[in-house]
């Protein structure tokens, strides 16, 4: 089997317009979470979100640097974002120039868990109070889940495999564990690969809370909200933004230098085949995707040092994927350290994997685990695992497991390595 | 300049991202300013919003340069 290395790193989140930014921010312990500021939340049960600042801010992003005006003005967010961290991966991987040769052998894997949901929102309003001819020409292919990868193909000229993941927050594990199966399987040389979201907004909010998922409690102290294993922990935070990976075969990786981060070594997916939003009792789905992934990488459990966990800080799913773990990793739990991104950025939904896997990558890179914020009273499971609480901690990281779990029980698991 | 020619213009640039310099009365929308024809109905739309007329599909087709969508907006006002 072809092996598939990781070459090119992009990102958009609520902690910076790129990669470096948002880790520096995660390292230091730092919180996207705020107020919603992009409409008024004042009536929602839930009124706060960790949303991508705009240009002016300390961490800000700016659209302009990588998609053009009138795209903007088109597409929904979820788009812009893509293509901005697709853009910046390929510049880091130093494939933005690529031949017609090389860019018939490369491809795009960008998917979402929602796509247009603003959009979708607010030309339903133009719909109903202007009348169908007001609908702008421009709605379909501007929310469509496909377009990320759509766009950046057209914008890059890449015309290998072209396909976007839709599982809901287990989204971008999957796009990159998909992509690297199509290399291995000599479909492409390089894949972009990752997801991108963008659902706060009014309906999103209100649907998320209605399904009881999200924080309520913490509306007035956002940035204690998003609290992994944490025992007042009491539903997510939603995050938006995009992580994309350059994904690219060994040897052609080696013949032009490029420089590696990291091997992607093993993935796991699987179905929990139990409820539409709550995660199987014994958290069996994660299990048995860890454990695919585990196999698949030929490692073992001694050798995995860091776990990035889905932990989204409700209070059933994070308990349940930490008892996976522990199940898992048996006595070699003593040895690793997990902890959950998603305390300062929020729940990047079709998003989180990719950028979660990144966090993964700096960790290996840097040798350094992110913080679980807000890990004030940890719940009486947690003993005996080390979850990283409230401060990054510097450690030997050999290998790490990226876990990611989404509505509808679809499970999925990366495993990487430094090479 | 009229009027109808200032605005038009704006949203023009807005809509397409272009540079106000090259929104001409001669400028093709297509040609010279690199909208498609989707970009077109968008326009169409926009220019309707703007001035309060309605342009049908057989007349929006004939709208291929900023002086035709002038021309057009000033004979139904």
């Amino acid at each position: 089997m072809r092996r598939v290395v990781v070459t090119g790193l992009g990102m958009v989140s609520p902690l910076g317009g790129d990669v470096e930014t948002t880790w520096k921010n995660i390292l230091a312990s730092k919180s996207g979470a705020a107020t919603i500021a992009r409409f008024d939340a004042s009536e929602y049960k839930c009124r706060i979100a960790c949303e991508v600042k705009p240009a002016d801010h300390e961490y800000g992003y700016d659209p302009g640097l990588d998609v053009d005006h009138k795209i903007q003005r088109q597409v929904d967010p979820f788009i812009v974002y893509g293509i901005s961290a697709a853009s910046q991966a390929l510049r880091d991987a130093g494939l933005d120039n690529m031949s017609e040769e090389e860019r018939l052998r490369a491809g795009c894997s960008i998917g979402s868990g929602i796509g247009g949901l603003p959009g979708i929102e607010s030309e339903s309003l133009v719909l109903a109070n202007k009348g169908p001819g007001r609908v702008s020409p421009h709605f379909v292919h501007g929310r469509l889940i496909n377009l990320i990868s759509g766009q950046v193909s057209i914008k890059y000229g890449l015309m290998g495999p072209n396909h976007a993941v839709v599982t809901a927050c287990s989204t971008g594990a999957h796009s990159i564990g998909d992509a690297a199966r199509m290399i291995a399987m000599d479909d492409a040389d390089v894949m972009l690969a990752g997801g991108a979201e963008s659902a706060i907004c009014p309906i999103g909010i209100a649907g998320f809370a209605q399904a009881r998922a999200l924080s309520t409690a913490f509306n007035d102290q956002p940035e204690k909200a998003s609290r992994p294993y944490d025992v007042n922990r009491d539903g997510f935070v939603m995050g938006e933004g995009a992580g994309v990976v350059v994904l690219e075969e060994y040897e052609h990786a080696r013949k032009r230098g490029a420089h590696i981060y990291a091997e992607v070594i093993g993935y796991g997916l699987s179905g929990d085949a139990y409820h539409v939003t709550a995660p199987h009792p014994e958290g069996n789905g994660g299990y048995r995707s860890m454990e695919m992934a585990l196999r698949k990488s030929g490692l073992s459990l001694a050798d995995i040092d860091y776990v990035n966990a889905h932990g989204t800080s409700t209070p059933l799913g994070d308990e349940l994927e930490l008892g996976a773990v522990k199940r898992l990793f048996g006595d070699n739990i003593s040895t690793m350290s997990m902890s959950s991104t998603k305390s300062a950025i929020g729940h990047l939904l079709g998003g989180a994997g990719a950028v979660e896997s990144i966090f993964c990558i700096l960790a290996l890179r840097d040798q350094i685990v992110p913080p679980t914020l807000n890990l004030d009273e940890p719940s009486e499971s947690c003993a005996g695992v080390d979850l990283v609480p409230h401060v990054a901690k510097e450690r030997k990281v050999r290998a790490v497991l990226n876990n990611s779990f989404g509505f509808g029980g679809t499970n999925a698991s990366l495993i990487m390595k430094a090479i | 300049m009229s009027e109808t020619a200032d605005r038009v213009k704006k949203i023009v640039v807005e809509h397409l991202g272009v540079e106000a310099e090259k929104v001409t009365e001669d400028a093709s929308f297509i040609d010279d300013l690199g909208a498609d024809s989707l970009d077109i109905v968008e326009l169409v739309m926009a220019f309707e919003e703007e001035f309060g007329v309605e342009i049908p599909d057989d007349a929006a087709e004939k709208i291929a340069t900023v002086k035709d969508a002038i021309d057009y907006i000033d004979s139904k006002q």
